[in-house]
């Protein structure tokens, strides 16, 4: 028997694997643009307490909203303290929190989903009635409510968070193990006599694993909007810790006058947002993932 | 020249491979179809068949394109229009059924308005004029009463039904070339030859012109004027059907034609060795070569161009067709299978009775299952140590539904299964024992879906090794090469993908999968139908010679009759969950005596011209059992009345030892034989 050379593929270590879908991520000029993005943010935010040239929290009032300047590279705010400091310091909590969110939102998230579609039938059914009736609660409101009552610390922020992003990605997980358990390896494998355990880890996850990562690294996106208004509405991060959300909120009425102020930390924010979407879709076009066709909630 | 409708000249197309380079798809193809002819391409999947047909029509898929050539119809280049242009022929001019067409219907519109839509789409006729039409072209696929199926929808028409109303559609533009992509793969062998003999009567009655795509030999025979047989994307031979079929001149269809099981011969085919190459593998010499049993050093290094034989009519792309020549006939040779059974009985089904009924609230609480009329009723089966007895029907006679049970899969109704004369294996699966699941294995049809596609060869055959016998380290290893080398794959595979492996390796992991639990018992499931035909051979010697080394029992499912009659000692016959025959394969085979059987037989497709299909009874599809009586009073032709509706009828046995299950007396039966 012939050995055709398309066929020479030999089986690769996880290492090789991920790198090999960072290679085909990169690939893509939009994957590249992405990756740079994030890997820029993720860089800063554990370098920027070194290299930041001011106190965050220094207040001094003879230099209040100075423009741009060799000295204070994006001016300074109402309270004389340097923007440029404060904004390559502002994207590391929620980003911080927001990961560690979306940790928490894909367990979850991703084991309830598997969970439904390997049982199906009633439980099933129960299950995502209560899952869609949470889905219509507006999260900020409930978010609201929560961090009202426990307060906004990050051992609150965290699950919390975690808790309303992952309802989506039951949706996806659950939609992953439908598909999967029709398949006739799933009826080999229980026919075989494996135990449900072994048929969830050996046969599903392995099938399903790369919907759900790409899922959750699409409401790690959406988490750090929703976890930015928060701070925007002044329950998220407490001031004077910089952060992106809040010093858009402290900003935005100095906006005719002190543009300089708001323009730094929007841009911040909304580049680290659009880095982590066009990775995402790099990551899920790299695995074989069509993301089109999943709504986004 | 005004009688060549379309004209291919020089085609190829490819795609460019992630590394960049170009890969060919189809290569250099150049071929006319006439006014009013037939035509078949044949070939194996991956030869370039539908993309040949979809350029026909000006249509290159997403990701391809034209390297060169052209397709011509009526003198315009199709492939270089523009898409407007294109639109006016499409379906007016050239119409197309793709596979599956009954399922591309939509679903919730009614069939009446979906022909309107095409109607309005590719003809100016009225709103008077079309409706008039509407019926005509329903009475033209011969439906039966076009005014109430133009009400229906389209869940409410069986498989064939929906498939002659995507023919109806296609012929409302009144095209003048139709292109059918596997027009009958996928229904049912009875469904099949009924489509396939309207297909013939509309191209005779309309002078349309017709190209049938298909991978089926069978299929092609009984309808095309002339065949093109593709390969690896070249054209390997073309010429007058009849004699494409008696005496092809070319080493892969000669191989094809000895590899496909017939009816007329028991026992198993030889097989044609290796799979066609991946596109982009081979660069020089004949993409035939590794599997050429007639192949030379020439062929290595050079490859043949397709020569046009003047006094045969027939083109072919190969250096040695001479030598195929002097070969009168295609002749085949058949290992006769041995018949290892013994006396000694390993499975029993009694009685069984198996219902997919949605039960009652009470009798879910009493664990118990209540209906009528199940799916599946009276099964009774005594199957001996060491045979191969294949379950055959339609679609929906239950076939599956018997195995899952047997597997444990599927909660029976009522009866017992009764392993080795003494051990009831009870029905459900969590109160079977390991080592009565081990005794038991499965071999499904699809390898595709049967394999997961993230585990290793290694790991798939690992699974029961680990499972059954707590293998580990050097003896799991030991004991994996050893069972792919069983199948003849090379210990190399074992770090393989599912996906880096061809059609008929996939199901050779499969098979080694099911023999790695050393059962007594291997249930086999459509395993060939999935298939390219010259793998299939292959994949049925392999089971011989497994079966023979180990004494395994195969129950072995399909819908192929002359696979089952390759590789089967005794066949049962199932309509609507009930038996209607049950023998030797021999006799069934040679004197089909139950009505229903001889329905069965007469439709299979050859690839003979010389054997019709024989159309005996309708191809309704019956939804349910019937109630009371015989299973198959709905569609018989030979019915006596009311005794076949009300009364099941008793089992006869003939001399041979063949059980027929029919209320004509057995005598009667055998007499009145075409
Ligand atoms: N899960 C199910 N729920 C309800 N009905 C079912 C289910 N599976 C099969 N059936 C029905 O049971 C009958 C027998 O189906 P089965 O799959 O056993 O047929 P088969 O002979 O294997 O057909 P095929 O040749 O198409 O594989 C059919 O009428 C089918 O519609
Ligand atoms: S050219 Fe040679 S290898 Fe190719 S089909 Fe003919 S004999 Fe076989
Ligand atoms: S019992 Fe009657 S209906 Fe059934 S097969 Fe025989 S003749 Fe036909
Ligand atoms: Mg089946």
């Amino acid at each position: 028997m012939t050995v055709n050379s398309i066929y020479k593929e030999e089986k690769k270590s996880a290492f090789q694997k991920v790198s090999e879908v960072i290679i085909t991520m990169a690939s893509r000029p939009s994957g590249f643009i992405g990756l740079s993005i994030l890997v820029f943010h993720i860089i800063l935010a554990f370098i920027s307490p070194y290299i930041a040239p001011y106190d965050f929290k220094a207040i001094n009032p003879t230099l209040m909203l100075q423009a741009p300047s060799a000295e204070y590279w994006f001016g300074t705010d109402d309270l004389g303290r340097d923007v440029f400091t404060r904004t390559i310091l502002g994207g590391r909590t929620a980003l911080t929190i927001t990961f560690f969110g979306s940790l928490i939102a894909l367990l979850w998230g991703g084991l309830l989903g598997i969970f439904c579609g390997l049982v199906g039938g009633k439980i099933d059914d129960i299950v995502m009635r209560i899952v869609d009736a949470f889905l219509s609660i507006p999260w900020i409101l409930a978010m609201l409510l929560i961090v009202s009552l426990l307060g906004t610390s990050t051992e609150v922020l965290i699950p919390a968070l975690g808790f309303f992003y992952g309802k989506g990605i039951v949706r996806v997980a659950r939609a992953a193990t439908h598909d999967v358990i029709a398949k006739d390896f799933i009826v080999s494998a229980r026919a075989r006599g494996h135990s449900n355990f072994s048929i969830i880890w050996n046969e599903i996850i392995p099938n399903v694993r790369d919907a759900i990562l790409v899922e959750g690294a699409m409401r790690w996106s959406w988490m750090l909007l929703g976890f930015s208004s928060l701070s925007f509405l002044g329950f998220g991060v407490s001031p004077p810790t910089p952060d992106w959300g809040l010093m858009i909120s402290n900003a935005r009425g100095l906006m005719s006058f002190a543009y300089w102020a708001v323009i730094a930390p929007i841009v911040g924010l909304s580049s680290l947002i659009i880095g982590i979407n066009l990775t995402a879709d790099a990551f899920a076009k790299a695995l074989g993932i069509d993301r089109s066709t999943k709504a986004p909630v | 020249m005004s009688d060549i409708i379309q004209k291919v000249k020089n085609l190829s197309i490819g795609f460019k491979s992630k590394k960049g380079e170009e890969i060919l798809i189809l290569k250099n193809i150049s071929t006319k179809i006439k006014k009013g002819e037939t035509v078949g391409i044949v070939g194996e999947s991956g030869s370039g068949k539908s993309t040949l047909a979809l350029a026909m029509m000006g249509y290159v898929k997403h990701g391809l394109y034209t390297i060169g050539g052209e397709c011509e119809f009526n003198s315009s280049n199709l492939l270089n229009m523009k898409s407007k242009d294109l639109e006016k022929i499409r379906g007016r001019k050239i119409a197309m059924i793709p596979q599956n067409a009954g399922q591309a219907l939509t679903p919730n519109l009614k069939i009446g308005y979906q022909i309107d839509e095409a109607l309005q789409l590719h003809s100016d006729l009225s709103e008077k004029e079309r409706e008039k039409k509407i019926s005509e072209l329903l009475n033209k696929v011969r439906l039966p009463s076009p005014e109430t199926i133009a009400l229906r929808y389209p869940h409410e028409l069986s498989g064939g039904q929906q498939q002659r109303v995507a023919v109806a559609m296609a012929l409302a533009g009144t095209p003048d070339l139709l292109l059918l992509d596997e027009p009958t793969t996928g229904l049912d062998v009875t469904t099949q030859a009924h489509v396939l003999e309207l297909l013939n009567f509309i191209a005779k009655d309309t002078g349309t012109s017709m190209v049938y795509v298909s991978h089926d030999l069978g299929a092609i025979a009984q309808v095309s004027d002339r065949i093109i047989v593709m390969y690896s994307g070249e054209i390997v031979l073309e010429g007058p059907s009849r004699d494409i079929l008696k005496r092809p001149i070319h080493p892969y269809t000669h191989g094809l034609l000895k590899s496909i099981p017939k009816l007329s011969l028991a026992g198993l085919p030889e097989s044609m060795p290796g799979s066609q190459p991946q596109p982009g593998i081979i660069q020089s010499g004949c993409s035939f070569f590794d599997r050429c049993n007639f192949s030379e050093d020439k062929c290595k290094n050079n490859s043949p161009q397709l020569e046009f034989l003047k006094e045969l009519n027939t083109s072919v792309r190969c250096f040695n067709y001479e030598k195929l020549l002097k070969e009168s006939q295609v002749n085949q040779n058949v290992n006769k299978i041995k018949n290892n059974s013994k006396d000694k009985e390993i499975l029993n089904l009694s009685e069984v009775s198996i219902s997919y009924a949605k039960q009652k609230l009470l009798d879910q609480i009493f664990n118990r299952i209540s209906d009528d009329n199940p799916t599946v009723k009276d099964i009774n089966i005594n199957i001996k140590k060491g045979e191969t007895i294949a379950l055959v029907g339609e679609s929906g006679s239950g076939k599956s539904t018997i195995l899952k049970s047997i597997a444990g899969l599927l909660r029976t109704k009522d009866g017992f299964i009764r392993f080795d004369e003494n051990r009831n294996l009870s029905s459900d699966l969590k109160e079977r024992n390991p080592n009565d699941l081990r005794i038991i294995q499965l071999i499904f049809q699809n390898p595709d879906e049967s394999l997961n596609p993230n585990h290793t060869v290694e790991e798939i055959i690992a699974q029961p090794l680990k499972l059954y016998f707590g293998l580990k380290g050097e003896e799991l290893n030991k004991n994996i090469i050893d069972l792919l080398q069983k199948v003849r794959l090379g210990e190399f595979y074992m770090s393989r993908y599912p996906r880096q492996l061809s059609g008929g390796e996939k199901q050779r992991v499969a098979v080694a999968r099911a023999f790695a639990a050393k059962p007594d018992i291997i249930l086999c499931d459509e395993v060939t139908s999935a298939l390219d035909v010259s793998v299939q051979a292959a994949v049925l010697n392999l089971l011989q010679q497994l079966k023979e080394d180990f004494g395994t029992t195969y129950i072995f499912v399909s819908h192929d009759l002359a696979v089952v009659r390759a590789i089967s000692d005794r066949v049962a016959v199932l309509y609507q969950g009930r038996l209607c025959e049950v023998g030797p394969s021999n006799d069934v085979y040679k004197f089909p005596s139950h009505p229903y059987t001889e329905v069965l037989l007469g439709a299979v497709l050859e690839p003979d011209p010389d054997i019709k299909p024989k159309l005996v009874a309708e191809d309704i599809v019956e939804e349910k059992p019937p109630e009371k009586g015989c299973s198959f009073q709905g569609r018989c032709s030979r019915i006596l009345g009311d005794i076949c509706k009300k009364d099941i009828p008793p089992w006869q046995l003939t001399d041979s030892g063949n059980a027929i299950r029919c209320h004509i007396p057995i005598k009667e039966l055998q007499k009145e034989q075409f």
